[in-house]
């Protein structure tokens, strides 16, 4: 362990450089921050996301040393992200690729409040008008 | 566990053989001994990092199906407090990485007080996401069953209830890493000014290290994904 870090350190350089990552990740910070207030439509989350993944890689290459350490440890990280890459690639293309992702037994929108209240009141039938009303507030909770 | 430490320590030491009091005798060097935990540091941080993920995974799925009521349901997060914990927890990886830097440069106290600055910035994390979550309770603004907040713009919707389980689960699971966090920092901290630490052997410091590093990161993609999604 000695013989690889300590012909490397020179503290006051090493301090010196964690200081500016500090600063490069602050200044990234409020940039995303100002971003946040511009609208770019759907840039908008590509642009936090993306910002978000280079402060993440500062953090990683100096903070938590993978710039000069063993590959092996870099390797390790870089899987972890890969296989949370492919995870999330096989989770979207199923959802991108439905033509109405929201299940059908779920009623999530204003729209279809109305189709549904009227369906038990006419399998009752008889009692009609006044069944109708506490049926459907019931329905709403 | 320490009694296999001390048996596999104290076997028979050749004649003049002389090493590290922390070396165990299954490793050939102090070297490669660092080197075999720090790998199994960075195996645990990859779960870590496939644990929070599955939880990103779902946000972005209930983000997909109900995109109005999580825009609507975000306003109600504090961007100021969001970024102001996004700044506090970035300056606690600056002192985090000069308590490891002074560690293995002999420096025990300077490394204990570094240590102890990262507590503190954990501390006020804390303190902040406390205001927050006692402002979402007096709101209403609960996890599933429990929301019970008017006025919402697409009335009897799940969203809302969603977002904020989301919410909750999240930030949760991460204040609990920092809490652990915090625990583990100030253990450090005592061992650093006990003098425990030195060039030849830092091992947790510099593993703690990347563990809290990791919270930190894993904050840096939840700040935007919460506070600052349109």
């Amino acid at each position: 362990m000695s013989t690889r870090n300590e012909h490397a350190i020179d503290p006051k350089r090493e301090a010196r450089n964690y200081a500016l990552n500090l600063t490069a990740l602050l200044i990234l910070t409020l940039i995303t921050v100002g971003a946040s207030y511009i609208d770019f439509g759907q840039g908008n989350i590509v642009i936090a996301l993306a910002i978000a993944t280079v402060k993440a890689t500062l953090v990683a290459l100096f903070f938590m040393h993978l710039a000069h350490d063993r590959p092996v440890n870099g390797l390790i990280a870089v899987a972890g992200f890969i296989f949370l890459g492919l995870f999330l690639l096989f989770d979207f293309l199923d959802v991108t690729s439905r033509r109405d992702p929201n299940p059908q037994n779920l009623a999530p929108t204003v729209v279809q409040t109305a189709p549904p209240a009227g369906a038990p009141a006419a399998q009752t039938a008889a009692p009609a008008a006044p069944a109708a009303a506490p049926a459907g507030g019931a329905k709403k909770e | 566990m320490s009694t296999t430490t001390v048996d596999l320590h104290s076997g028979p030491h050749g004649e003049g053989e002389v090493h590290d009091p922390h070396q165990q005798h299954h490793y050939t060097t102090m070297e490669q001994q660092f080197d075999t935990s720090k790998i199994g540091m960075w195996l645990f941080l990859a779960t870590e990092v496939l644990t929070f993920g599955g939880l990103f995974a779902g946000f972005g799925l209930m983000q997909n199906r109900y995109p109005r009521e999580f825009i609507e349901a975000h306003e109600h997060l504090q961007r100021l407090a969001g970024a102001t914990n996004t700044i506090v927890l970035l300056v606690s990886s600056f002192t985090m990485v000069l308590a490891v830097l002074a560690a293995k440069t002999n420096q025990g106290a300077k490394a204990a007080r570094y240590l102890w600055m990262t507590v503190a910035c954990a501390g006020i994390f804390m303190c902040i996401k406390a205001y927050e979550y006692n402002h979402k309770f007096e709101e209403g603004l609960l996890p599933g069953y429990f929301y019970h907040h008017k006025g919402d713009l697409v009335a009897g919707s799940h969203g809302y209830a969603t977002f904020f389980s989301f919410y909750f689960m999240m930030t949760g699971l991460h204040g609990l890493h920092v809490l652990i966090g915090m625990v583990l920092l100030g253990w450090l901290a005592v061992r650093a000014k006990r003098g425990d630490f030195s060039s030849a052997y830092y091992t947790p410091v510099d593993l703690i290290g990347l563990f809290w590093h990791l919270v930190d990161m894993i904050w840096i993609y939840l700040f935007p994904l919460y506070y600052l999604i349109k």
